[in-house]
């Protein structure tokens, strides 16, 4: 799932560096959200599709890891968060020539393996101590949401590990080591019937911004037409198969 | 894995060689500067006594010195049995042994999950009877690094029977010592150093154990969280106390690794 690891594009070695630059880069190195995962990927394909030549490279993981990749000069053409504080930083950092753009937002939902074992219903079956709780690091936006979800309902989370990322915690959920977990609708959606969902009451539930914008001087043209794509009516239309609403 | 001693020997290395090894001396250097030169200095007691850290490092000592001792009990007879005894699949149990050692640790993570997990192979029936739970724990952790770190413990005293002389092991029993007493009495004391090797190695890898935890027994301060997940979680927020966890990992390690291994393999 994961494609080309950041780290093949290692800013301290110049071989790989050398590589993942170059000039008319027919190359696009787009850092994504994890929760993107899969619609970025049919993204991707329907992409190069249309631009045959052009090599679409996704790189994914928690939003903030590829914040820190990018301030630390990882050669990232297209910067897709899943929030808007880790977008404030790189536009704080200067890096951008244009503002981000939000193009999806999300919702969230408890995540359970299929059948339910634990039985849980709603928030405040996640501050019980007998079941298996797991939610994103605090660092991540899915973490930082989740948090700010059980705060608003007043439920403190009897939390058994922080992971990661998104799609760290739902394999935990996926494969039954976990009871429930917070996560996006959209990744409940992804698993195709692999974990069940069980939604937030409306009131209790927050949204998530995604904003995405071109990132350094390496491949503007290129980068800015992916972006515009991504925007574009298909671009939605497959933001929206996957469970995204768009603006 | 005891080098012979040639430091003494006169001749000069040829200039090509001195260039390469300069090369390889950077690659290593290098990064370490780097992260040195991140540090900040005035406000590393403030950002190494807080709570995350002292608990992290806590957890990193009990598991890395508790998945060593397994590896002593466990690792020395699995060693002594591929160096000594030839049995079918020998090769086989070997390189599954040393498997560890090339599997990304995320892999090896994983398949502890599906075989020692709740819903595991083994786990599942083991949670069943009673109620044990490998992830999620502190155990589950020293089960994560065991399985990572011993491999070190067992190439290392396997590599160091195999060199052994057995006409020493020989005279003993020719002079009476039973099979026991030959282990006790002569083997484990001509491997000694090696073995001291095999315990730093295998501690120091136990220490530095991130992808294996992570994936295995989660994240959580003060039950599951060692100093490397401290590192990579608190990097996503806290740039400062990564790097301030970063060093003090480094000097920790650096030291047990000079001091340690220096020492006996000078005086072997």
């Amino acid at each position: 799932m994961k494609r080309l690891p950041i780290s093949a594009c290692a800013p301290l070695l110049l071989v790989s560096l050398m590589a993942c630059t170059g000039q008319s880069n027919p190359r696009v190195l787009v850092s994504a959200a994890a929760s993107l995962t899969d619609v970025f990927a049919e993204i991707e394909s329907v992409y190069e599709d249309i631009h045959p030549g052009v090599d679409v490279i996704l790189n994914f993981g928690g939003s903030s890891a590829l914040r820190e990749q990018i301030l630390e000069g990882a050669p990232v053409d297209v910067f897709a968060s899943a929030n808007r504080e880790n977008m404030d930083a790189i536009v704080e950092s200067g890096l951008l020539d244009e503002d981000p753009v939000v193009f999806a937002r999300n919702l969230l939902q408890i995540a359970v393996p299929v059948g339910n074992p634990g039985g849980v219903t709603g928030l405040t079956d996640l501050a019980n101590e007998e079941l298996l709780i797991g939610l994103c690091a605090a660092e991540v936006p899915c973490g930082h949401l989740a948090r700010q979800v059980l705060a608003a309902a007043d439920v403190t989370a009897a939390i058994d590990t922080n992971e990661p990322d998104v799609r760290a915690l739902l394999t935990k959920i996926e494969v039954g080591e976990l009871d429930a977990g917070i996560v996006y609708v959209t990744d409940v959606a992804s698993t195709d019937g692999a974990v069940d969902g069980v939604d937030l009451p409306e009131e209790d539930n927050v949204v998530a911004e995604y904003p995405i914008a071109v990132i350094g001087e390496s491949n503007p043209e290129r980068a800015a037409d992916f972006v515009e794509f991504v925007l574009s009516d298909t671009g939605r239309a497959i933001l929206t198969d996957h469970g995204f609403s768009t603006p | 894995m005891s080098a012979p001693e040639r430091s003494a020997d006169p001749r000069r290395p040829p200039t090509l060689l001195v260039v390469l090894a300069g090369v390889g001396i950077a690659f290593f250097a290098v990064p370490l500067i780097g992260l040195v030169g991140r540090v900040p200095w005035a406000n590393l007691p403030e950002l190494l006594s807080s709570a995350v850290v002292v608990d992290a490092f806590r957890l990193s000592m009990v598991a890395s010195v508790a998945a060593t001792a397994i590896a002593l009990v466990l690792g020395i007879p699995l060693a002594w049995i591929l160096a000594r005894v030839e049995f079918p699949g020998r090769a086989l149990v070997r390189g599954m042994v040393t498997l560890p050692l090339v599997l990304p640790p995320v892999v090896g993570g994983a398949a502890l999950l599906f075989a020692l997990g709740r819903r595991g192979l083994l786990g599942e029936v083991v949670y069943e009877a009673t109620g044990l739970l490998l992830p999620f724990s502190t155990w589950g952790v020293i089960v994560a690094t065991t399985f990572v770190a011993m491999p070190f413990m067992v190439i290392t005293v396997e590599g160091a029977l195999r060199g052994l002389d057995l006409r020493y092991e020989g005279v003993a029993s020719t002079l009476g010592a039973g099979r026991w007493t030959v282990l006790r009495k002569v083997t484990l004391p001509m491997i000694g150093p090696s073995i001291l090797s095999g315990v730093v190695l295998t501690w120091a890898r136990a220490f530095g154990e991130f992808g294996a935890t992570i994936t295995f027994a989660g994240n959580l301060q003060g039950e599951t969280q060692t100093l490397p997940l401290a590192v990579f979680v608190t990097l996503e927020s806290d740039r400062d106390a990564a790097v301030a966890v970063s060093l003090l990992m480094v000097v920790v390690s650096l030291v047990v690794l000079i001091a340690l291994r220096d020492r006996w393999w000078r005086s072997w």
